[in-house]
């Protein structure tokens, strides 16, 4: 059974980090990277330094057993955007 | 809203002619549950993702087929068969859910879960070995 990609970026479907020129931080499943916004689907993100955490503490415990999906739909605009990686690949 | 039952059923057969003993219902995993609480157990959440699922199914059958076979293997299908799939995560429930995914159980806690991100992007052979090298070592064999 083939994947359903729909024409939609290589890495739809695959739960991603998408780190920021900010603060933030998100790990979601990619839904499609576009000229102006990566959209993820359930997401979740962290702040750099809330709890105490910084955002690669953070992302290498999400590496552990994932994230929960505080956001079912979640636009980061591509211009913020520093680098997309797969989850899988931390740690 | 569920897929096609007609779509899904290949998928749930991939698993079932392999052994697997399929859970329907939230009581299906309670039974389930007791039962194998007595030695190791392995419970896969099975799905429709193929970026994950189409690795991670030939990826049970083989660890199943080529090392120590855990005492109870059965599945859930997520998106599916929703009760019993919200039945099995609730025996894990400080983590997120995610499917594919497997549970692996000894005496009735979980000592093991490979969440969907860890399959997506891999081999059904590395997946396969990361499950072997579990069952190998929590059934005293060296893998």
């Amino acid at each position: 059974m083939g994947t359903f990609h729909h024409g939609k970026h290589e890495l739809h479907g695959i739960t991603v980090v998408v780190d920021t020129d900010g603060p933030e931080i998100w790990v979601g499943r990619c839904d499609d990277i576009l000229d102006d916004k990566v959209i993820l689907r359930d997401a979740d993100g962290h702040r750099d330094g809330d709890g105490g955490h910084g955002k690669q503490q953070w992302v290498e415990r999400a590496s552990k057993f994932g994230v929960w999906a505080k956001h079912k739909r979640l636009v980061v605009p591509r211009a913020r955007v520093t680098s997309v990686r797969r989850l899988g690949e931390v740690g | 809203m569920p897929y096609s039952p007609l779509l899904v059923k290949p998928m749930r057969e991939e698993l079932t002619v392999a052994g697997i003993q399929e859970l329907l219902t939230a009581e299906d995993v309670d039974r389930w549950m007791d039962e194998s609480s007595d030695g190791t157990a392995l419970l896969v959440v099975n799905s429709v993702c193929g970026c994950a699922a189409g690795m991670a199914r030939p990826g049970v059958r083989a660890a199943l087929e080529n090392g120590p076979r855990p005492d109870h293997v059965a599945t859930v299908f997520a998106g599916q068969d929703l009760e019993a799939t919200a039945a099995a995560r609730g025996k894990f429930p400080d983590i997120p859910p995610s499917s594919p995914s497997m549970a692996f159980f000894k005496g009735g806690e979980l000592v093991f879960f490979l969440p969907r991100h860890r399959i997506e992007g891999r081999s059904a052979e590395e997946v396969a070995s990361d499950l072997t090298t579990v069952f190998a070592e929590h059934s005293g064999v060296t893998a």
